[in-house]
C-alpha cells in the first residue's frame, strides 16, 4: 500500500467552542474529525479535570494542506482574541488518501 | 449547637482541595448527581405546585421575573466603577441569575429546623435563571458593534434548553402531573435520597471552590467586597419581593437566598459564549469562590434571621 502526505491540524481550545467549531467543519466540508476532552496548562490557566463549567477539548483532523491552513487561519481570526486557543499543523502520512 | 452535615461535607471538600489532596469525584458521577438533584428539586416543587391555582401564580411569576432583570441593572453601575464594561456586565448577570445548589442547601436548612416555606419558590428558581443573563448580554453589548460572541438565537437556545432548565421544568411538570399518589412509589429515590445526594455533590463543589481561591491573590479585596456585599444587599431585595407576595418567614428566607445567590453553572457558560471578552476567572472567582461559600456558611442562617425580623 502507498502512503500519502496530508496535514494534521490539532486544536486545543475551550469546550464552549465545540459546537461552533463543528459547524465550521461542516461548512468547510471536512470529511471527519476527532474530539477528546483535555486537561493541561496554558496562558488561560490550568485545567485539572475536576468539574468545570468550561473544560478544554482537543480536536484532531486531517486534510489537504491548503484546506487545513485555511481552516486554522479562520479559527484563529474568529476565536483567537478572547478564547483559550492553540493550533498546530504537522505533516502526516496516511493510507487511503481518499478519506481526507 | 450541632453543625449541618450538608455544610460539613462542603467544608471537607474545601479543606481537601486547599490541602491539595488527590481526592476527586469522577466527572461522570458529578454529572449524574447534578441530573438527579435538579430532578428532585423540580419534582418536589411540582408536587406542591399542583395544589395551587395557576392563575394566582401568574402575577407573582411576573414580579419575580422583573426582580431577575432588575438585579443586573442595579449591580452593573456599582461594578462598572472598577471593571471594564464586559466584566461588569458578566458579573452582574452571574448575580442576577441563581445558584440551584445554594437553593437546595437553603431548602435542606429550612427542613432541618422545621420551618415551612412556599412551594412556588421552586418555580421562581426556574424563572430567575434566565432574565439576568439576557440583561447582562445587553449591558455588555451596549454601544459596541464589535461582533464578538454569538447571536441571540444560539444564546437563547443555550439558556432555555440548557440541562438545568430542562430538568427543573421537566421535574416540575412531572411532579405536577403525576401528583403525590403517582410519585409515591418513587419517594425513596426522589424525596428521601435528596439530602444524602446533596452531601456528595457538595463534597465535589468544595473541591472546585478550593481551585478558584487562587484568583483572590490577584483581585482579592475587590472580589471579597463584591462577593460578600452584593449578596447581603440583594438578600433584602428578595425579602422585599417576598413581602409583596405575602410570604412566610421560610419563603422570605428562600427569596432572600434566590436574590443573593450567584449562578456558577448556567451563567458562566452563557457569558463565555455571549461576552467572550469578559474574564471568566473574575466572575467565577466572585460567584463560586466567595459568594457561594458565604451564602452556605453565613448567608442562609443570616437571611433566616432577617426574615424572622420582618415576617
Amino acid at each position: 500500500m502507498t502512503f500519502h502526505t496530508r496535514t494534521l491540524l490539532t486544536i486545543v481550545t475551550e469546550s464552549a467552542l465545540e459546537n461552533d467549531l463543528v459547524e465550521l467543519f461542516h461548512r468547510h466540508r471536512l470529511r471527519g474529525w476527532t474530539i477528546v476532552e483535555a486537561r493541561g496548562k496554558g496562558e488561560h490557566g490550568e485545567k485539572r479535570g475536576s468539574f468545570d463549567a468550561n473544560g478544554n477539548i482537543q480536536i484532531e483532523l486531517i486534510a489537504e494542506t491548503a484546506a487545513a491552513e485555511q481552516l486554522a487561519t479562520t479559527i484563529a481570526e474568529r476565536f483567537g482574541a478572547h478564547y483559550a486557543l492553540v493550533q498546530w499543523l504537522a505533516e502526516v502520512r496516511v493510507l487511503r488518501a481518499e478519506k481526507f | 449547637m450541632s453543625f449541618d452535615p450538608v455544610v460539613l461535607f462542603f467544608l471537607l471538600g474545601l479543606a481537601a482541595g486547599v490541602a491539595k489532596s488527590d481526592l476527586k469525584l469522577p466527572a461522570a458521577l458529578y454529572d449524574t448527581l447534578s441530573v438527579f438533584l435538579l430532578l428532585c428539586i423540580g419534582i418536589k416543587g411540582g408536587l406542591e405546585l399542583a395544589k395551587q391555582p395557576v392563575l394566582t401564580l401568574l402575577p407573582q411569576a411576573l414580579l419575580v421575573l422583573a426582580m431577575g432583570a432588575a438585579i443586573p441593572l442595579l449591580v452593573y453601575p456599582l461594578l462598572r466603577w472598577r471593571l471594564t464594561q464586559a466584566d461588569a456586565a458578566s458579573i452582574a448577570a452571574h448575580y442576577g441569575s441563581v445558584s440551584v445548589v445554594t437553593y437546595a442547601v437553603g431548602v435542606a436548612y429550612l427542613s432541618r429546623i422545621g420551618e415551612a416555606f412556599e412551594s412556588q419558590t421552586t418555580l421562581f428558581l426556574v424563572l430567575l435563571e434566565m432574565p439576568a443573563l439576557i440583561v447582562g448580554v445587553i449591558l455588555a453589548r451596549r454601544g459596541s458593534r464589535s461582533g464578538h460572541g454569538h447571536g441571540w438565537g444560539k444564546l437563547l437556545h443555550e439558556v432555555l434548553l440548557g440541562k438545568s432548565m430542562v430538568l427543573l421544568l421537566g421535574g416540575l411538570a412531572i411532579g405536577a402531573l403525576a401528583g403525590p399518589d403517582g410519585i409515591k412509589p418513587l419517594d425513596r429515590l426522589y424525596v428521601d435520597l435528596f439530602k444524602p445526594t446533596l452531601t456528595l455533590f457538595l463534597l465535589e463543589v468544595g473541591l472546585v471552590v478550593a481551585g478558584k481561591i487562587g484568583i483572590l491573590r490577584r483581585e482579592g479585596l475587590f472580589l471579597l467586597v463584591a462577593g460578600i456585599g452584593l449578596p447581603l444587599a440583594l438578600s433584602w431585595l428578595g425579602i422585599g419581593v417576598g413581602l409583596m407576595l405575602g410570604m412566610s418567614a421560610g419563603g422570605l428566607t428562600l427569596m432572600a437566598l434566590l436574590a443573593a445567590s450567584a449562578s456558577y453553572i448556567a451563567a458562566p457558560a452563557a457569558m463565555r459564549m455571549a461576552v467572550p471578552e469578559a474574564d471568566p476567572a473574575l466572575s467565577l472567582g466572585a460567584a463560586l469562590g466567595i459568594t457561594f461559600p458565604f451564602n452556605l456558611l453565613v448567608g442562609i442562617p443570616l437571611y433566616h434571621q432577617f426574615a424572622l425580623a420582618v415576617a
